[in-house]
């Protein structure tokens, strides 16, 4: 059966998938290469760093991630103020992979968790310099509204600490959030097993982004694709609407007609 | 004269340009941003902007990266 059109808009672009990936941790380009074709990500991040002088010749990743085929998602990942991480921003749009970004303002290494005053102020610079800007947040409704009412293409709230897999921790807040947003929610970090990228899907979010879950897994390469087909069966349950929930059974046989 | 390249010293002769520098890196065809002293030069510039002693150089790339 030929699946129903049922494209992920995001600034303007259609994907046909709802999985985003990251390119860290895996133990070569070919391994990241094989787990991005598995997961059938058609946009992946990458991160921004000084080019390595003393072997400047070594291979890159764009050589094994080609940016005509997919979409290039630079981050900011490892900023701590927004000078740092809109200045990364702009390098990466002069170099070359388009004007899309995932901003990130940490605010400790521990947890990690973003600074919600540095990320408001990056993302309010960064859309006033023509970036669509999709930041990483906190599971915050009120952050997520002020995210959009600036004009962030999407929001990112975390599932759980990023590279933890927890999985969504606080999905009464992620469901305040999916009714409230106009824009794409994309559930960011936390993610550790298929099923958490279902039930992130199944809520109503519009996609998820996930790197360690995939890196760090036994068999990265099957992991990847158990998070596409994760990814699918949540986003169909989400259109098909699950049954209600009851406290006591009713059965699904015929009640009548049974043998004496 | 003496430029400071991603943290490090590097010798560069009189009167070279970024374009220069990019290409004795092999950088060349590769997808790199440059920034001297915290400004980023654009792609187009690189054949005009000249180095001077003591330029902080940035030159950074796509690498592998999730969160």
């Amino acid at each position: 059966m030929p699946d129903l059109p049922d494209p992920f808009v995001l600034a303007g672009k259609e994907y046909t998938s709802r999985l985003i990936v990251g390119t860290g941790k895996y133990k070569d380009f070919a391994e990241t290469k094989q787990a991005i074709e598995a997961s059938g990500a058609e946009i992946v991040t990458v991160a921004v760093r000084r080019v390595n002088i003393t072997d400047p010749n070594k291979e890159n990743l764009l050589d094994y991630i080609d940016p005509k085929q997919y979409t290039i998602l630079p981050n900011t990942a490892g900023c701590y103020t927004v000078e740092d991480a809109v200045r990364t921003c702009r390098l990466a749009r002069e170099a070359g992979v388009g004007n899309m970004v995932k901003l990130e303002v940490i605010g400790d290494p521990k947890t990690l968790f973003p600074d919600i005053p540095g990320t408001l102020e990056a993302a309010k610079l960064l859309v006033d310099d023509g970036f669509i800007v999709l930041p990483y947040i906190h599971d915050d409704p009120i952050s997520c509204q002020k995210l959009e009412d600036m004009g962030c293409a999407a929001v990112m709230p975390l599932a759980a600490p990023i590279g933890s897999g927890l999985g969504i921790c606080n999905p009464y807040n992620i469901r305040i959030i999916l009714e409230h947003s106009k824009i794409p929610v994309i559930v960011d970090a936390g993610v550790g097993t298929a099923s958490d990228a279902t039930v992130a899907l199944e809520m109503g979010c519009d996609a998820v982004l996930m790197n360690t879950a995939i890196a760090a897994a036994k068999d990265p390469i099957l992991m990847a694709e158990a998070m596409r087909l994760g990814v699918d069966a949540g986003r169909k349950a989400y259109l098909a609407g699950r049954m209600g929930k009851k406290l006591y059974a009713t059965a699904s046989s015929p009640l009548g007609d049974l043998i004496e | 004269m003496t430029v400071r390249l991603n943290g490090d010293e590097r010798e560069c002769r009189e009167g070279a340009t970024i374009a220069n520098l990019v290409e004795e890196l092999g950088l060349g065809k590769k997808r790199i941003a440059v920034e001297v002293n915290q400004d980023i030069i654009p792609h187009e510039e690189y054949v005009h902007h000249g180095l001077k002693h003591g330029d902080e150089v940035e030159i950074v790339h796509f690498v592998g990266g999730g969160c």
